[in-house]
């Protein structure tokens, strides 16, 4: 397909629409409603089904609906209303059903503002509700990702019965940039086998996310944790830019992984030894390739837009084999390269020249 | 019918036209000739013959809440309290 | 010059000043916006019953989000659709306060429905202002559950379907239905004769606080120039021509008690 100019938003909703998206229930939030609004017409010119809900609480419970049902679901959402959503979160996560989230991300905590953020790292990545589950987190770097990602989260959260989010700050929602759209994907005519359709000439199928009993709550908390060890081991997903010969790594996901990538370009040609790893899936969190280079590098440097909250993912992969650095903007503020730039030579300057001169 | 006057703040005025729809004198207009630091045509008085009866329906009706409105004190009024 | 300082020329007084209950803080709504005469009307309402040192305004999500950098008392940012809760809370602390909330139609009437309904099945003597100008303002245009059928906006590019949206919601209707409701009415201000009738319901919305007789809300038919995409003008045109069939102005529930008020 040729390239075309898409904003980020409209990339999303469209490449959920090719990956055969059956069903979109949403509600107006910047920097997110685009999404919503491109469906508004795609999917009634399509005949596929799409309700403005009251709310997000009501949203999610109309994809938890649709996804019982057996469709494609998908939703979007902005970090006050994926707040909203975390009940529904839980309850889907609680029934192994498949669904996708996307959560464009923007300044916080409370209304906060429209600025682009990364400040719900903790939420999507720890559980997004209550209880004890992970769900799936893609986090795209550029509009391309974006499409990309978008498609590939129908595929896992089909094939893992697992809830997954591609989270995305505000700036990727409502940035332009050219990419490519995949082909229209034919509407999946069947429906899955565990799918609520009428219970004609089968056994019924319940849907449930109550276990009075402790040793059957138990029970199904262990196959979620089965599953999350598969996902673990099967779909780790990051980027690295010239970690070979790294003496500094610099960890960022998203805008703050693409801007630091102009840092770090601009401290090599300084002549620093600098590399960058961006993970792509938040979730599972790429933490053996961290750990492999923590074998290699005097010093890590984690940029978020954020107080820092990746930042403990970094610290618990490495175990403390190396210092880790933190440089954060909050409240929607998105750092330049420069002030990157200026953090990681700071941060060169200590860890890596010091232990240089040590040995 | 007692005279009257308005003051229109030009600054907060956000060249809405609402008030010129309504003025029973047709006194209001756009001035078209000045643009306001908020880049606005503001409304302004254009009242040559004193027509203005300050009758406040601008008043009602602006959403920005620019105009004041004066009107003369009357004169007869202690005459009709003592009749 | 403050605007509360302008003085009369010689051998003329004051008839129409800036109200007190507003800051003067220049607002952000679009030119000809509605809001801009409810606030007014809300402030004249609060100065004449001088309430304003008793008042607290409780701001919601919408065009009118930062009512609070407008209205001249204590206020508080309520999350969207949450505001009569809010109100409830401040209320049962201090009774003695004059709460109210100022809500659009996506906060009141798309995901606050819970709230406004129970906020006044209970009876809680707050006061709601309800702007409705059938159109989300603030996210840029998409449809409200006061959206009209037909009605093209960015979330129904094809017009408004009723087989697939379903109906517009008439708030008051709904409401008056409740027996904690004292006063509900709904009110125009499309021409100065239908805001000079809001601004008297407004008036007796607050007396009816102020006599603890219940909950009282006063719907407002508003304009949107903007996300409608035609003149200030035209605007009131167009409530008075599509809203006002669909939305009737009158008085939906009024008490005995109320009645002994007005």
């Amino acid at each position: 397909m040729p390239k075309e100019m898409l904003k980020g938003n409209v990339a999303i909703a469209e490449a959920a629409l090719r990956a055969g998206l059956q069903a979109y229930f949403g509600y107006p939030i910047t920097p997110q409603t685009e999404l919503l609004e491109h469906l508004s017409r795609r999917m009634v010119e399509l005949g596929r089904a799409f309700v403005q809900a009251e709310s997000e609480v009501a949203a999610i419970n109309m994809v938890y609906g649709a996804a019982c049902a057996g469709v494609r679901v998908m939703t979007s959402s902005s970090s006050p209303g994926i707040s909203l959503m975390q009940e529904g979160l839980s309850y889907i996560a609680g029934s192994d059903i498949p669904c996708v989230v996307v959560d464009i991300m923007r300044g916080g905590p409370g209304l906060g503002n429209i600025l682009p953020s990364q400040g719900d790292y903790y939420q999507v990545t720890r559980s997004a509700g209550h209880g004890d589950y992970h769900p799936i987190v893609l986090a795209p770097a550029s509009v391309q990702e974006a499409i990309d990602f978008t498609t590939l989260a129908f595929d896992l959260a089909e094939k893992y019965r697992h809830l997954v989010i591609v989270a995305a700050d505000g700036q990727i929602g409502q940035m332009m940039e050219p990419a490519e759209l995949p082909a229209m994907q034919e509407l999946r005519k069947e429906r899955p086998a565990w799918a609520l359709t009428g219970a004609d000439g089968r056994a019924p199928n319940v849907i449930t996310s109550i276990y009075l009993k402790g040793e059957e709550m138990e029970a199904y908390n262990q196959r979620i944790q089965t599953r999350l060890a598969e996902i673990k081991a099967n779909e780790k997903r990051w980027v690295e830019h010239r970690t070979e010969d790294a003496r500094l790594l610099v960890v960022g996901f998203g805008t703050s992984g693409r801007i630091a990538y102009t840092a770090v370009e601009a401290a090599r040609e300084k002549g620093l030894l600098v590399g960058l790893l961006r993970p792509q899936t938040l979730y599972p969190f790429p933490d053996e390739a961290l750990d492999k280079l923590a074998d290699r590098v005097a010093g890590i440097l984690v940029v978020e837009m954020n107080a820092g909250q990746m930042l403990d993912d970094v610290r618990l992969a490495v175990g403390g084999k190396v210092p880790v650095s933190f440089y954060g903007r909050m409240g929607g503020m998105v750092p330049m390269p420069d002030d990157i730039l200026q953090a990681i030579e700071d941060v060169y300057a200590q860890q890596v020249e010091k232990q240089a001169a040590t040995v | 019918m007692a005279r009257g006057t308005i003051h229109i703040d030009q600054d907060r005025c956000k060249g809405c036209t609402l008030c010129t729809t309504v003025c029973p004198q047709n006194i209001l207009v756009m001035d078209e000739d000045k643009l306001n630091a908020k880049g606005y045509h503001p409304a302004l008085l254009q009242d040559p013959q004193q027509e203005c009866t300050g009758c406040a329906i601008c008043a009602v009706i602006c959403p920005d809440v620019c105009i004041t409105v004066f009107r003369e004190i009357p004169v007869r009024a202690s005459a009709v309290a003592t009749g | 010059m403050a605007l509360s300082e302008i003085k009369a020329p010689e051998g003329m007084q004051v008839v129409y000043q800036y109200p007190e209950s507003l800051t003067e803080v220049p607002t952000h709504y679009c030119p000809g916006c509605t809001h801009g005469i409810a606030h007014r009307l809300v402030a004249e309402a609060l100065d004449e019953l001088g309430l304003r040192e008793r008042a607290i305004l409780v701001a919601s999500v919408g065009c009118s989000v930062f009512s609070y950098k407008y209205f001249n008392m204590d206020s508080c940012e309520a999350a969207h659709g949450r505001a009569p809760a809010m109100a409830t809370g401040i209320k049962r602390a201090s009774p003695e306060n004059i709460v109210l909330t100022y809500q659009g139609d996506g906060d009141l009437a798309s995901i606050g429905t819970a709230e406004i309904i129970h906020t006044a099945s209970r009876g809680e003597p707050i006061t709601t202002i309800f702007i409705n100008n059938a159109i989300y303002g603030m996210t840029g245009g998409q449809m409200a559950p006061t959206s009209l059928p037909g009605q093209k906006t960015t979330s129904s590019p094809f017009g408004r379907n009723v087989e697939l949206a379903g109906y517009p919601i008439r708030m008051s209707e709904l409401l008056a239905q409740l027996d904690g409701a004292a006063y509900v009415v709904r009110r125009s201000l499309h021409n100065v004769r239908e805001v000079r009738k809001a601004k008297k319901a407004i008036l007796t919305a607050f007396k009816v606080q102020m006599e603890g007789l219940g909950f009282s809300m006063v719907e407002l038919l508003s304009s949107c120039p903007t996300n409608w995409g035609i003149t200030p003008e035209d605007s009131l045109k167009w409530i008075e021509d599509n809203m006002v069939p669909y939305y009737p102005p009158g008085d939906y529930k009024v008490t005995d008690a109320v009645k002994a008020l007005i």
